[in-house]
């Protein structure tokens, strides 16, 4: 039947137009998600911004009282702190161990132990995040406490060690992915010309794959920036400026997650976390657009 | 003539296929031996077995020996210092992504030299011998991979001369580079020759006629002969394979 119809040529063009669309559409359909997200919650959080909130007052203060019977605050600086420090943090474990475990399994492992290797390691990554959260509970907490002699070992670090272990897998498979994808006539050439293992690595390898490995780096902070259970519940989840590691701190993801369960929808406290929601898609926006700047300007140098 | 490099019953097997057949040939010091034969003929094996580059590939197994000036290659200790004493060029080149001018430093630096004044006469002189200088000297800091492939080729050929090797291997360097170039890189090749030894591995067996004082034809894994280039490009070379070979009966 099929073969008859494709003879005459008149199946065949309404197949291929009937196939086209449908992948257009799925293309599309990514950019009107992202759209329809940002939509919504820039709707549930508009009436608030634009008609009351003092931005400066949101972005600047560290006063967080959205429940406050006669005076209201909401100043996110120690939310967005909180953020930024123990995403710092994870990033600061996560990139040397990440990029470290990703030199290693694509330079230095044998075969068998390679496959070993990104099995773990996708295993890893497959952890769902509020077993990293339980782990942060109830491990990470005493060893903390014993190690440090803190009153309580629900901090930033505790936090910090949490998404490290997160992104450490994001950022180990797309690093080996970008180290494997190095041709390895690049390796013969250098190793031709008397150049050490480390050498044809640091000399070599790592600016030849520069931009894979910061695109790893970078999806490993998105990881650490948008994580949200393991934060509420390692990090101790109290509005404070963080003044060291082992202060606990909250983040702004942990309160959406942690309050938008308790308030009335529609009223202003509603509404900021939708606000909230605003900025952690601003962050993201600006980290990405950075990220597609740095590469370019790699590109051009 | 002092000898080189000696090698000796050298079998080389890549998992169960034998690539080398248990060879045996000297190469002496100050000569160009050209070294011919057919595809899969072992030729390049022949050339990472003597810079220990072949250790890289899995499953490889080398016997028989390689000496060079008396010692044997694998029971050299420091490995990258013998691969600096011996350039090699591959057939297809590759500029490593990199600027042209640490192209050539590369070998130099990882040697150990810093002084900004020695590496700069090292990347000139080697940038002239390769026939490249002309055309780059402006533009030393672009990166070497956004050459054209017979510039990149040639930039692999001054960056093999970075390390002042003793031994310089070419395999087939001239795919990629247009003919003129071709002369012109030979040129510096038979001018080379009082500096160092020269083993080319080439396709074009005309190329081994114009360059080599010595030949060798290589077939399936065996050394069919060696011998002055003159008798093997005459009517009666030892082998009849080598002579069809060269005069295209066959590969």
């Amino acid at each position: 039947m099929n073969n008859q119809k494709n003879k005459t040529g008149k199946k065949a063009p309404f197949l291929e137009t009937l196939i086209e669309s449908f992948i257009r559409l799925c293309g599309i359909s990514s950019i009107i998600f992202v759209f329809g997200i940002f939509f919504f919650v820039f709707k549930e959080g508009a009436g608030f911004l634009f008609g009351g909130l003092d931005i400066w007052e949101f972005l600047t203060s560290e006063e967080w009282y959205p429940t406050s019977l006669n005076n209201k605050r909401y100043g996110t600086f120690a939310l967005i702190l909180g953020t930024f420090s123990v995403t710092a943090l994870a990033m600061l474990i996560a990139v040397p161990f990440g990029l470290g475990a990703a030199i290693f399994v694509s330079e230095f492992c044998s075969p068998k132990l390679r496959e070993t290797f990104k099995i773990v390691i996708e295993l890893l990554a497959a952890i769902p995040s509020v077993v990293w959260g339980f782990i942060g509970l109830t491990v990470m907490n005493q060893l903390i406490i014993a190690v440090f002699n803190a009153p309580i070992g629900l901090t930033m670090l505790n936090g910090g060690i949490m998404l490290a272990l997160m992104s450490v897998p994001i950022i180990v498979s797309i690093a080996e992915d970008a180290l494997k994808a190095v041709p390895d006539s690049y390796r013969e050439a250098a190793e031709a010309l008397g150049a050490t293992r480390w050498q044809v690595i640091y000399r070599v390898l790592l600016p030849a794959a520069k931009n894979g490995l910061l695109a790893a780096v970078l999806l490993g902070a998105a990881r650490s920036i948008g994580e949200t259970m393991a934060v509420l519940m390692a990090t101790g989840h109290s509005v404070n400026i963080p003044s060291g590691p082992l202060s606990w701190i909250r983040t702004l993801t942990a309160t959406i997650a942690a309050e938008l369960g308790e308030v009335a929808q529609g009223d202003e406290h509603y509404q900021v976390l939708f606000i909230i929601g605003i900025l952690l898609f601003t962050i993201t926006f600006v980290v990405n657009l950075i990220a597609d700047l740095v590469i370019k300007g790699i590109r051009q140098s | 003539m002092k000898t080189k490099i000696q090698v000796s019953d050298l079998k080389v097997h890549y998992g169960n296929i034998q690539a080398l057949n248990g060879i045996s040939f000297d190469v002496y010091e100050n000569e160009i031996l050209g070294i011919i034969g057919p595809a899969q003929s072992g030729k390049t094996t022949l050339l990472k077995v003597i810079n220990r580059t072949l250790e890289f590939a899995q499953g490889t197994t080398v016997e028989g020996s390689v000496q060079l000036d008396g010692v044997d290659i694998y029971s050299i200790r420091d490995v990258h210092g013998l691969r600096r004493r011996i350039g090699m060029v591959l057939p297809l080149p590759v500029g490593l992504p990199l600027s042209i001018y640490d192209n050539v430093a590369f070998a130099p630096r990882t040697a150990g030299m810093r002084k900004k004044a020695e590496l700069d006469e090292i990347v000139e002189r080697c940038l002239q011998q390769a026939a490249l200088w002309d055309e780059v000297k402006d533009r030393l800091d672009s990166l070497g991979t956004k050459l054209s492939g017979g510039q990149q080729q040639r930039l692999t050929i001054a960056r093999a001369l970075s390390h002042q090797p003793e031994i310089l291997c070419l395999d087939e360097f001239s795919i990629a580079v247009d003919p003129i170039t071709t002369m012109r890189i030979e040129d510096v090749l038979k001018t080379l020759k009082d500096e160092m030894t020269i083993l080319l591995v080439t396709n074009l067996v005309q190329q081994a006629k114009r360059l080599a004082n010595r030949t060798a034809f290589m077939l399936n894994g065996d050394l069919i002969e060696i011998d002055d280039t003159d008798v093997i490009f005459s009517d009666n070379p030892a082998s009849q394979s080598t002579f069809d070979y060269i005069t295209g009966n066959f590969g």
